[in-house]
């Protein structure tokens, strides 16, 4: 499978394919425990991570907590 | 140190109760823009509050610094408040909110929606829209709103968990700019009114707790201190105090002297 191009954060991006969104995590060096995922504007929770695969143009975010008031 | 109140403090016991959650703490504190993070920690911690606030964003993928504010803020320990800070749409701050609770804490949420990027005012339709939805979503939501008592009451039907009414505009440290809209605000509303920003030293805690309001939300005021620490521990004393105050009942104000001296008993 030829690598797929994904925006990640608003950002270009290729990910070997196949992949899912466990894979792109891993790739990004993310412990999903601190992230979450919201792919094609739809929140995936973690256990469904690892069975989720990536499709060419698919716009992932992903976000955490910061500091704030 | 030892409390001027008599050791029970009744009045002081009674916690505050937001959502079906209780809090000993009258307050709430956020998180942003501290030099250090060591210097945040110290400072949440010398506030004494239990609800900290926290923002949703986007995660650095260069990873130049891995600043997930949870590595810093027990989750055990505090009771992390997500906001919607910086959404100036309803559907962007209910996107926001679901991130935020999907990070498995809890289904609160301090909702903003703001309407004007110069004063950070709320926008009120915004604000009732993503209010409702969040309400039907499940959340249990604590309001930013502008000192209006409109506002406040619609949020209240809404179904909102508690209704945090701004002192002054978002880090503007300007203090309680309107005591009446305030006052007027928590004699009308049944749920929890906690005021949200404005706030600069402590005599703005002081004077706003007094107004009889539930609690106070800060971040500014501690973090741009000189020193923050002691800003908090300041901040802790200012709203148990102006909470007392309140609650002891102030005597009149009068126009005129009343000597606390006997007047008899003087000499020829």
């Amino acid at each position: 499978m030829p690598d797929l191009a994904i925006t990640v954060n608003g950002e270009p991006r290729t990910v070997p394919g196949p992949a899912t969104l466990d894979d792109l995590l891993h790739g990004l060096g993310l412990d999903a425990r601190t992230v979450v995922v919201e792919h094609n504007r739809r929140i995936v929770r973690r256990p469904k991570l690892g069975e989720t695969p990536l499709a060419p143009g698919d716009a992932v975010e992903l976000v955490h907590f910061v500091g704030g008031g | 140190m030892t409390g001027i109140l008599p050791a029970s403090e009744p009045a002081l016991e009674v916690p505050l109760e937001i959502g079906g959650r209780s809090f000993r703490s009258r307050l709430m504190v956020g998180t942003g823009k501290y030099r250090s993070n060591g210097e945040m920690v110290r400072a949440i911690e010398a506030s004494g509050a239990e609800i900290v606030t926290v923002a949703v964003r986007r995660v650095d993928l260069d990873r130049s610094k891995d600043e997930s504010i949870l590595h810093h803020l027990p989750a055990d320990h505090y009771f992390l408040l997500a906001n919607t800070a910086g959404c100036y749409s309803a559907d962007e701050a209910v996107r926001y909110a679901r991130l935020a609770r999907e990070a498995g804490f809890n289904d609160f949420v301090k909702l903003e929606v703001i309407g004007d990027r110069e004063t950070l005012l709320p926008d009120v339709d915004g604000l009732l829209a993503a209010a409702r939805e969040l309400v039907r979503d499940g959340f249990r939501v604590l309001a930013y709103s502008n000192d209006d008592l409109i506002t406040a009451l619609r949020l209240e039907d809404a179904g909102c968990a508690a209704v945090m009414p701004l002192a002054s505009p978002i880090g503007s440290g300007l203090g309680l700019l309107n005591p009446y809209s305030i006052r007027t605000i928590k004699r009308r509303l049944s749920v929890p009114v906690v005021v949200d920003a404005g706030v600069g030293t402590a005599s703005d805690a002081c004077v706003t707790m007094e107004q009889g309001v539930d609690g106070i939300l800060m971040n500014t005021a501690l973090a741009e201190a000189r020193d923050p620490v002691t800003m908090a521990w300041a901040m802790r004393r200012a709203v148990e105090a102006g909470r007392a105050a309140f609650l002891a009942g102030r005597m009149p104000r009068r126009e005129v002297a009343v000597p606390s001296s006997p007047a008899k008993g003087m000499l020829e």
